[in-house]
């Protein structure tokens, strides 16, 4: 009797796996009618994404075609791997993914310690007014365009620049590193340090923010100098933070500041400052040749993916979380 | 104790007030050198802004003393900027970019909020895929030509929606907001919940409200990117009448080439119409674009660390 009269509770404690998908169902429709608003705010970015980046992803297909501007997307033939072929047998395009990375490198040797060290450097002021006074100098460049920067470093460094008025007016002679191709990679890397070292500060402050003060106290108690508190406390601390933008730097490997190849072009030559993207753009669109454009972009897009996925399993191995976790 | 001990003693603790009691006194060495360093740091910065901003204000005489770009004053005019505001082409770009950025951060802002809030509430429904939509993005991209190939074909090539639109959407920015909504107290939702106010109704009375600094650095970072656009600007705008200021200044500063309607030279002789704009009008020009980033920065800079917190990157 008591069995009978239970049978029904066991059921609904223990539903069968139809029932378990209807109650799934009808709770999936409930989160619905509560969160449309919700959804519906979601949906001008979304829109946005699909047109402005997925639509160009799909894009990307051209380069498996012979492109005919008359033809149009739809229209064009299929070519399979042709543009693939001629791209490789391009020795402009070689050339260009050397420099990109030889940038890279160079970048990253020179580049990105700086703001690690300038963070070090600021976190030990202990006053709060020249901090922030420090600070907010330092973060200004990186609000001024590529454009702007590039423009203060002629007018310091170019051949009718400031350097070059005062060494021609001692007779020393001039010395013009804003057209020289053979520097120009340490004259991009400067411009990248003055322009984004300060702000990139920002990210580091905040890890050194986060560090436990009572640890630097204890180190000190148990003798430990302001050198060694750094090696075992500082840089332990803001180890995370460096893997994480570590991780994004590889990611970026063939990103070479785009606007400021660009721009400088006239000066330096095509030889010195093309990277992948000024290909992609002078092939593609000034040159009309859209589908090696595209498959130079693709190339890029593919190796940049690559990348970060295996720096960031690269972090994971090391025991860091890296962009994302395991 | 006297006085002077003491006064000596107050200073002393006034000038260690930040120093923790466990921390060693600094040596005079190390002071000094890294006082020089940050010196040195901050007149890198500056002295170049300096320069250009005093070169646009001085006087042709000025200009030629110094043979170049200016460091000491010898002669202030506004005559340059007298100059560049009766020019045509500086007028419009001024006017676009100032159209650009007011309408496009407009467009952002109101994006960013909308959709970070709509992706902040726990478990809501389908949060997770639209939320994977917009990541996938931040590490794949179609690249130039595609994005090209589909503004063109919206008929963006030669319209000013083509340097806002597909640059409206920042996922990071999104994911930024998102983080700082989600934080907002579940308690005074919840209450606002019961009290029947919809989501609109929470946005903007009780989530934005508390978020009013991200809100405002977000937006100055949406505000930069229109006012510094370039890229787009060359790609999508053939005709210099539609130009922003940052092509403008490529064009006749950077690359040298005659500025339209800028044949005379302050001293008034007209030397025609290919004569290279006289520098302290290049600098006027370089400098227009600098003012506008001067005077919003200092009120947004210090909540730059919130709007660049990381940890919303995750989840």
């Amino acid at each position: 009797m008591t069995a009978l009269r239970d049978a029904p509770t066991a059921a609904s404690a223990r539903p069968t796996r139809a029932e378990a998908r209807t109650l799934k169902k009808a709770d999936r429709r409930r989160r619905f009618l509560r969160d449309r608003a919700l959804v519906v705010m979601t949906l001008p970015a979304i829109l946005l994404v699909l047109v402005f980046n997925y639509a160009p992803m799909f894009g990307t297909l051209t380069a498996f075609q012979t492109y005919s501007i008359y033809a149009g997307f739809w229209h064009s033939p299929w070519s399979g791997l042709t543009t693939f072929r001629r791209l490789f047998s391009d020795p402009l395009f070689w050339s260009a993914l050397e420099n990109t990375l030889t940038l890279s490198l160079v970048q990253l040797v020179l580049f990105f310690p700086v703001p690690i060290l300038l963070a070090l450097l600021l976190n030990s002021v202990l006053s709060t007014k020249v901090r922030t006074f420090v600070q907010s100098i330092v973060y200004l460049p990186h609000f001024f365009s590529w454009v702007l920067a590039i423009t203060i470093f002629q007018q310091m460094l170019g051949g009718a620049g400031a350097l070059n008025q005062f060494l021609r007016s001692h007779d020393i002679g001039t010395w013009d590193i804003m057209t020289n191709p053979d520097t120009f990679k340490l004259l991009v890397t400067a411009q990248v340090v003055w322009k984004e070292a300060g702000w990139g500060i920002i990210v580091f402050l905040a890890a050194l923010a986060a560090i436990d003060q009572q640890l630097y106290e204890a180190a000190a108690a148990d003798g430990a100098g302001r050198w060694r508190r750094m090696w075992h406390i500082t840089l332990p601390g803001i180890r995370s933070i460096v893997v994480l933008m570590l991780v994004l730097q590889l990611g970026n490997v063939l990103t070479v500041g785009f606007e400021q190849m660009l721009i400088q072009r006239f000066a330096v030559g095509r030889d010195a400052s093309e990277v992948l993207d000024t290909y992609a753009y002078y092939y593609g669109v000034v040159n009309a040749n859209f589908s090696i454009g595209a498959a130079a972009s693709l190339f890029k897009g593919v190796l940049s993916l690559i990348l970060i996925l295996t720096a960031n399993k690269v972090a994971h191995l090391f025991g860091e979380d890296g962009l994302y976790r395991r | 104790m006297t006085a002077t001990a003491l006064a000596k003693a107050a200073e002393k603790t006034r000038r260690n007030r930040n120093r923790p009691s466990w921390e060693e006194p600094p040596t005079p060495a190390g002071q000094a050198g890294k006082g020089a360093v940050l010196v040195f740091i901050c007149l890198v910065v500056l002295i170049p802004i300096y320069m250009v901003v005093l070169t646009s204000l001085s006087t042709q005489g000025s200009i030629n003393l110094a043979g170049g770009m200016v460091l000491v004053p010898h002669g202030i005019t506004i005559e340059a900027y007298r100059q560049i505001f009766t020019n045509n082409l500086v007028i419009s770009s001024l006017i676009a970019s100032l159209g650009i950025t007011a309408v496009g951060t407009f467009i952002s802002v109101v994006v960013t909020v909308l959709c970070a809030y709509g992706l902040s509430r726990y478990r809501s429904w389908g949060h997770r895929p639209l939320l994977m939509l917009l990541v996938v993005t931040m590490f794949f991209n179609g690249g130039l030509i595609p994005t090209f190939m589909v503004v063109a074909g919206l008929g963006g090539y030669d319209n000013f929606w083509a340097l806002i639109l597909p640059s409206a959407v920042s996922v990071f920015n999104i994911l930024v907001m998102r983080g700082f909504f989600a934080n907002t107290s579940r308690d005074l939702i919840d209450a606002a919940y019961v009290d029947g106010a919809g989501e609109w109704r929470i946005l903007t009375r009780i989530v934005l409200p508390t978020s009013r600094a991200v809100v405002a650095v977000i937006g100055l970072f949406y505000a930069v990117g229109y006012w510094n656009t370039f890229f787009n600007a060359l790609l999508y705008l053939p005709d210099n009448q539609k130009w922003p200021l940052q092509l403008v200044i490529y064009t006749y500063t950077l690359q040298g080439n005659p500025m339209p309607g800028m044949g005379v030279t302050q001293t008034g002789t007209y030397l025609g119409a290919q004569q290279i704009a006289p520098l302290s009008i290049q600098m006027a020009v370089v400098t227009l674009t600098l003012i506008p980033i001067l005077i919003i920065y200092p009120f947004v800079q210090r909540h730059f660390a919130k709007g660049m917190l990381l940890g919303a990157v995750k989840g």
